[in-house]
């Protein structure tokens, strides 16, 4: 197998507006589940009973392949980059949900009533000491949601929304394996980088754990 | 088109008799992707299962096995699939890209399953006189059971999912009829071809919930 570096020396322009767009189509989906998945987990938390239920549905979602879900919604959103979207999003609750209620879960009850005798409310005390305390593993989750949309992103190609899945697809057609690498390896890339983002947020996020990490 | 539409649509598909019969038929293109899935599967779960479980039990090489299987799981399915095939048109090359989705669940969990066994169990067998294999065999591995099972789960539902896939490049299996019904305009194909593919996947999921029952130690499924 060759590869055609003048090929990609000359297309950087339209690979990396795909790179751009395959970003927007994997990580809102991400953005968008932690935005669900926050208060599903906390009312999962708060209803024990809720959590068994909500499991086993994002369990059932997340056994359906990616393409059988965008064949779904694509006669409700048609061609469009919602019907890749909201398939991820519902991909990301199922890894999203359960990292939240554990993360909750991992607040310490003697935590909790110090900051009740401290005068916190159950806001005040969820906003300033449970929510940060579950960090590490909310974030866990939202790496590995956001890795697997990146790669995911790629099979939206065939309903025409695939960001660098375009290339894949291209170069397939074409027989031109040049293109499929370049795009894989961009994929590859973002997600590694995306990652390591996320390391950085959430070392920004909990100061206080970095001394005892070191 | 309303849910009920969808269910009716399905339905039709299902019953009506060509789609059972020949090449293209249910039980034909059934066959292809367990087959395709199987192997991926076996394969993975024979590297996976090894290497896992051996970096688990040494204690070496566990973070460079965990870095390279993170980083295969951001390896486009898609591109790989269709890069090989370019290169290499037959069917071997969708299984191995399948064999390479399916390694870094396994590997992982096996790994972090064996690693967190409490080292107080470890050296109660290692006191009962167990030597190095017989403290992975009898202790480490049944007690990283269910963590184990749990990856092999995973692995086998975005096997079963991806292998699909295999359809694009003009392969066998379910995905035949979401591509082909795509293609075509066929909508009732692309309904009943993902019906078939959700249901194989939910059967996996209730098989591995079987699988757990019978194999995992009364004394763990009492503890947890």
């Amino acid at each position: 197998m060759d590869i055609d570096w003048g090929w990609i020396g000359e297309h950087t322009d339209t690979l990396s507006a795909n790179a751009v767009t395959h970003l927007r189509l994997a990580l809102l989906p991400v953005l968008f589940g932690l935005l669900i998945s926050l208060p599903l987990g906390l009312a999962c938390r708060r209803w024990g009973r809720l959590y068994a239920p909500v499991l086993t549905v994002s369990n059932i979602l997340y056994a359906i392949p990616s393409i059988a879900l965008f064949m779904v919604f694509i006669q409700y959103t048609g061609l469009e980059p919602a019907t890749v979207m909201i398939p991820l999003t519902l991909y990301s609750l199922s890894v999203l949900v359960p990292n939240v209620v554990d993360g909750l879960g991992s607040v310490s009850e003697p935590v909790r009533q110090a900051a009740t005798a401290m005068g916190f409310g159950t806001l005040r005390r969820l906003v300033r000491v449970e929510l940060p305390i579950a960090v590490p593993i909310v974030i866990a989750g939202v790496r590995v949601a956001a890795v697997s949309s990146i790669s995911l992103v790629a099979i939206g190609q065939l309903i025409g929304q695939g960001g660098l899945g375009y290339d894949i697809i291209r170069g397939y057609q074409l027989q031109f394996p040049t293109q499929i690498v370049a795009a894989s390896v961009l994929i590859v890339a973002l997600a590694l980088i995306t990652d390591a983002l996320l390391v950085l947020v959430q070392r920004l996020l909990t100061p206080w754990a970095r001394g005892r990490a070191a | 088109m309303t849910v009920w539409n969808q269910i009716e649509l399905t339905w039709a598909w299902l019953t009506a008799s060509a789609q059972w019969h020949g090449e293209d038929g249910i039980p034909h293109r059934l066959l292809e992707h367990l087959y395709y899935s199987g192997v991926s599967l076996l394969f993975a779960a024979l590297i996976g299962l090894t290497l896992g479980a051996l970096v688990g039990h040494t204690g070496r090489g566990g973070f460079l096995a965990v870095s390279v299987a993170n980083i295969a799981r951001a390896i486009p399915t898609f591109g790989l699939i269709l890069l090989i095939v370019v290169i290499d048109y037959s069917i071997v090359p969708v299984l191995v890209a399948l064999v390479a989705l399916a390694v870094p669940p396994i590997l992982v969990n096996t790994y972090e399953g064996v690693r967190g066994v409490d080292p107080d169990a470890r050296d109660a067998a290692r006191g009962m006189g167990m030597t190095g294999w017989g403290v992975l065999w009898r202790a480490e591995i049944p007690i990283a059971l269910p963590l184990i099972l749990l990856g092999l789960r995973t692995s086998a539902i975005q096997v079963v999912a991806t292998a699909t896939i295999a359809a694009y490049p003009g392969f066998g299996g379910l995905g035949r009829y979401i591509i082909d019904g795509l293609a075509r305009k066929d909508y009732q194909l692309v309904v009943g071809g993902t019906f078939l593919v959700v249901a194989l996947a939910v059967l996996v999921q209730l098989a591995f919930a079987a699988l757990r029952r019978l194999v995992i130690s009364p004394g763990l499924a009492r503890a947890s």
